[in-house]
C-alpha cells in the first residue's frame, strides 16, 4: 500500500528530481481533504478507519491524535531532512513518529482516560498507520517546513472526515445516538449490527461503492463529451 | 493451564479473529489475497514474524521495559522492524521464488497493525512466554485463515460479472462483512 | 531497518555514503532524545493517571460495600493476607482486598476484583460480599466486551445488579425463569452466556478469597 501510495505521488511529479511540484499550501493542504483522501482514495489508514468507528466521538478523538502525530512528525522530520542521513532515513522516521504517538497516548490516559480506554491499543497503533509514514516519505522528507505541515494537516482533517463519516453513520445507525445523545427517541430498534465488526466492513463497502459509482458516472460523462 | 492456553489459542483464531473482528492487517488482506497461494504464504510469513514477535516482548516486558513503560511502542516497533528484515534477508536467500512472490508484501509485515496489536495486549494481558506464543499462534493462524478464505473467494469473482462500481474495493469490503459476521457465530464458544 | 530504495534519491540530504560511525552516531543522538522527551512525559502525566485509576476502584469498592464508615486494605503476599504491599509491588497493581466496617466497627463485607472469560472476552467485576454469611452486597463491572444491546446489559442495567444483592454464594446458579431460592439469579434473556459469567465471576471471587481471609481473621487480623 504504502509503495502504491508513493509511486502515485512519483508519477505525479515533473522532472525535478524528489521533491514534489511546487504549489500554493491551500493546495497542499486541500489535496489531503479531497482529491487524494487518505483513506478514500490512497486507501491506507483502514485499520483504525474502522475499528473504532462505532461512535462518533471515538472517531473525533482518534482523528485529533492522528493530526497531532502527523502534524508534529511531519513538520520536525522536514526541519530536519537534511540532517538525517539516507540510509537511516526509515528508522529515523519511525522514531520520530512513535515518540509522537507515546505523548500523545500518554496524554490522552492522563486528561482523556475514558476515550483513552475506549480506543484502547489503537492510539499506540497510529505508529504504524500507513498515512504517516507514506506522508513523510513522499512528502516531508522533501519538502520545506511550512508545505510539509499543510501537507500533514490536509491529510489529518482528510483522515478525520472519512473517520467521522464512517462513525456518525454507525453510531446513529446501530444505537439511535450521536454523541451520547438520542436521535430517535427511545422507540427506536436499533441496528445492533451496526456497531459490531461485520457492520464496520458494511459501512467502509458501502462508502466504497458510493464512490465508485461517482467514479463510474465521471467516466460515463466524459465518454459522453469526447464521443 | 491447558484450559486456559487452548482459550486463549481458540478465541483468537475465531472469536478475536485478527482480521475479521479486531481489523488489523488489512491492507494485506485487501492487497494480497487476488491469489490464494500469495494469501496463505504471506499468512504463514506473519505468522512466523508474530511468534518471535512474542518471545522478543516477552524478553523485553520481562527484562527491561519494567522501568520505562513508556518506551514500550518505542521498543516494540523498533524489535518489529529488525525481525522483518531479518525474515526478509532469510526468506531472499533460502525461499528466492516466494521472496518474488511476495515483492512490496514483505517489508510491510512492519506496518502490519496485527503485530504491535499482539505486542501491546500480549504487555497488557500479562501473558507469559507459553501464552504469547500460543496467543501469537492463534492470531497468525487466524489472519492466514482470513486470508486464505477471501482469496479462494476472489479468484472466483475473478470470473463473475461484477457491476462496475462494486469493482474492487466495494465488494471486497461487502464479502468481508459477511465473514466477519460468519465468524460471530464462534462467540460463546470457550465458556458455557 | 527495511530497505526500501524508492525512486528518486532525496535531493536535499548530504552525501551518499556517510561513514557507519555517523549513521549510529544519529540513531543514538535520535535515539536518546527521544527517550529524554518520553520520559519527561511520562513524569508528567504519571500523577493524573494514577489518579484515574485509583479513584476508578475506589469508587467501585464504594459502590459495592455500601459507602461504608470505614475502609481497610489487605495485600496478597503469596497466599496470605497482609497489611503491607508486598515487596517491589506496585500498590496500585498489587492483589487486594478491602475491607469495609460500619461506624461500630463491625466488618460490613468485603470486595474483591475477579474476571472470567465471558462471550466475547474477559468480564471482569469487583464483587462484594460478606465473608461471614456468604451473601453478595453487590458487584460492578469493571471491564466487559459482551454484545452491545445484550450482553453488556450486565453493566447498562441496574436491574440486574439489583437481582444479585443479598444472595447467598453457596454456590450461586443462574436460572432464565424468574426465582425467589437465596441461591440462585435469573439471568438476562439472550444474554444466557454473559450472565452466567457474572456468576462464574462471582463463586471464583468468593471460593479464592473466604479461606484466605478465614485464615488471616484465625491468626488474629479481622
Amino acid at each position: 500500500m504504502t509503495t502504491e501510495a508513493l509511486t502515485t505521488a512519483a508519477a505525479a511529479e515533473p522532472i525535478v528530481p524528489g521533491a514534489p511540484p511546487p504549489q500554493p499550501l491551500w493546495l497542499d493542504f486541500w489535496r489531503g481533504i479531497a482529491d487524494d483522501n487518505p483513506v478514500m482514495i490512497q486507501m491506507l489508514g483502514l485499520c483504525p478507519a474502522m475499528a473504532i468507528s462505532n461512535q462518533l466521538a471515538n472517531g473525533l478523538g482518534m482523528g485529533a491524535a492522528t493530526i497531532f502525530v502527523l502534524v508534529c512528525s511531519s513538520l520536525l522530520i522536514s526541519m530536519l531532512r537534511s540532517v538525517i542521513p539516507n540510509e537511516v532515513r526509515l528508522a529515523t522516521y519511525i522514531l520520530i513518529i512513535a515518540t509522537f504517538v507515546t505523548i500523545s497516548d500518554l496524554v490522552m490516559q492522563a486528561y482523556f482516560p475514558l476515550l483513552s480506554k475506549t480506543l484502547g491499543p489503537f492510539v499506540p497503533l497510529i505508529v504504524v498507520n500507513c498515512i504517516i509514514l507514506g506522508r513523510a516519505e513522499a512528502f516531508a522528507g522533501k519538502v520545506k517546513p511550512a508545505r510539509a505541515a499543510a501537507d500533514a494537516f490536509g491529510m489529518g482533517i482528510g483522515f478525520t472526515l472519512a473517520l467521522c463519516t464512517i462513525s456518525a453513520f454507525r453510531e446513529v445507525v446501530g444505537s439511535g445516538m450521536l454523541l451520547g445523545y438520542s436521535i430517535f427517541g427511545p422507540n427506536y430498534e436499533p441496528w445492533v449490527f451496526m456497531i459490531m465488526p461485520p457492520g464496520g466492513f458494511l459501512t467502509m463497502g458501502l462508502m466504497f461503492l458510493v464512490m465508485g459509482w461517482w467514479g463510474e458516472r465521471k467516466k460515463a460523462k466524459r465518454a459522453e463529451v469526447h464521443a | 493451564m491447558i484450559a486456559n492456553l487452548s482459550w486463549i489459542f481458540f478465541s483468537t483464531l475465531l472469536i478475536n479473529n485478527f482480521t475479521l473482528a479486531m481489523f488489523l492487517g488489512l491492507c494485506s488482506f485487501f492487497g494480497v489475497t487476488t491469489k490464494m497461494d500469495t494469501g496463505w504464504r504471506l499468512g504463514a510469513a506473519n505468522t512466523f514474524v508474530l511468534v518471535m514477535t512474542a518471545v522478543a516482548v516477552w524478553v523485553l516486558n520481562t527484562f527491561v521495559l519494567a522501568q520505562a513503560p513508556y518506551l514500550r511502542t518505542i521498543a516494540f516497533i523498533v524489535v518489529i522492524a529488525s525481525l522483518v528484515q531479518i525474515v526478509e534477508m532469510a526468506i531472499k536467500k533460502f525461499l528466492p521464488v516466494l521472496f518474488r512472490e511476495l515483492g512490496i508484501y514483505l517489508p510491510l509485515i512492519t506496518t502490519n497493525c496485527a503485530i504491535l496489536y499482539l505486542a501491546l495486549t500480549q504487555t497488557t494481558r500479562g501473558y507469559g512466554l507459553i501464552e504469547g506464543i500460543v496467543y501469537a499462534l492463534g492470531g497468525g493462524l487466524g489472519l492466514t485463515l482470513a486470508l486464505t478464505l477471501m482469496a479462494s473467494i476472489r479468484e472466483r469473482l475473478d470470473v463473475a460479472d461484477v457491476p462496475a462500481m462494486a469493482k474492487k474495493m466495494g465488494l471486497v469490503l461487502i464479502i468481508a462483512s459477511c465473514m466477519s459476521m460468519a465468524f460471530m457465530g464462534f462467540a460463546g464458544m470457550g465458556s458455557g | 531497518m527495511s530497505g526500501h530504495q524508492h525512486g528518486a534519491p532525496a535531493a536535499s540530504t548530504p552525501d551518499a555514503g556517510s561513514s557507519t560511525a555517523r549513521l549510529l552516531i544519529t540513531l543514538a543522538f535520535f535515539g536518546s532524545l527521544a527517550g529524554a522527551v518520553l520520559a519527561y512525559t511520562y513524569q508528567k502525566t504519571l500523577t493524573p493517571i494514577r489518579k484515574f485509576a485509583g479513584e476508578k476502584v475506589e469508587i467501585a469498592v464504594k459502590e459495592v460495600l455500601g459507602s461504608p464508615a470505614r475502609l481497610d486494605t489487605l495485600f496478597l503476599v503469596g497466599d496470605t493476607l497482609s497489611r503491607t504491599v508486598p515487596a517491589g509491588v506496585d500498590k496500585l497493581e498489587a492483589t487486594k482486598v478491602f475491607i469495609a466496617f460500619n461506624d461500630k466497627g463491625e466488618r460490613t463485607g468485603v470486595a474483591v476484583e475477579e474476571a472470567a472469560p465471558g462471550f466475547a472476552n474477559e468480564v471482569r467485576l469487583m464483587v462484594g460480599f460478606n465473608p461471614a454469611t456468604r451473601a453478595l452486597t453487590g458487584f460492578k463491572v469493571l471491564a466487559q466486551s459482551e454484545t452491545p444491546g445484550l450482553g453488556d446489559k450486565i453493566q447498562k442495567d441496574s436491574s440486574f445488579v439489583a437481582r444479585f444483592v443479598g444472595k447467598l454464594v453457596n454456590p450461586l446458579k443462574g436460572d432464565k425463569n424468574p426465582t425467589t431460592d437465596p441461591s440462585t439469579v435469573q439471568t438476562i434473556t439472550g444474554a444466557t452466556i454473559t450472565s452466567k459469567a457474572v456468576i462464574k465471576v462471582i463463586n471464583k471471587a468468593v471460593d479464592t478469597w473466604k479461606p484466605r481471609l478465614d485464615a488471616f481473621a484465625k491468626e488474629g487480623g479481622q
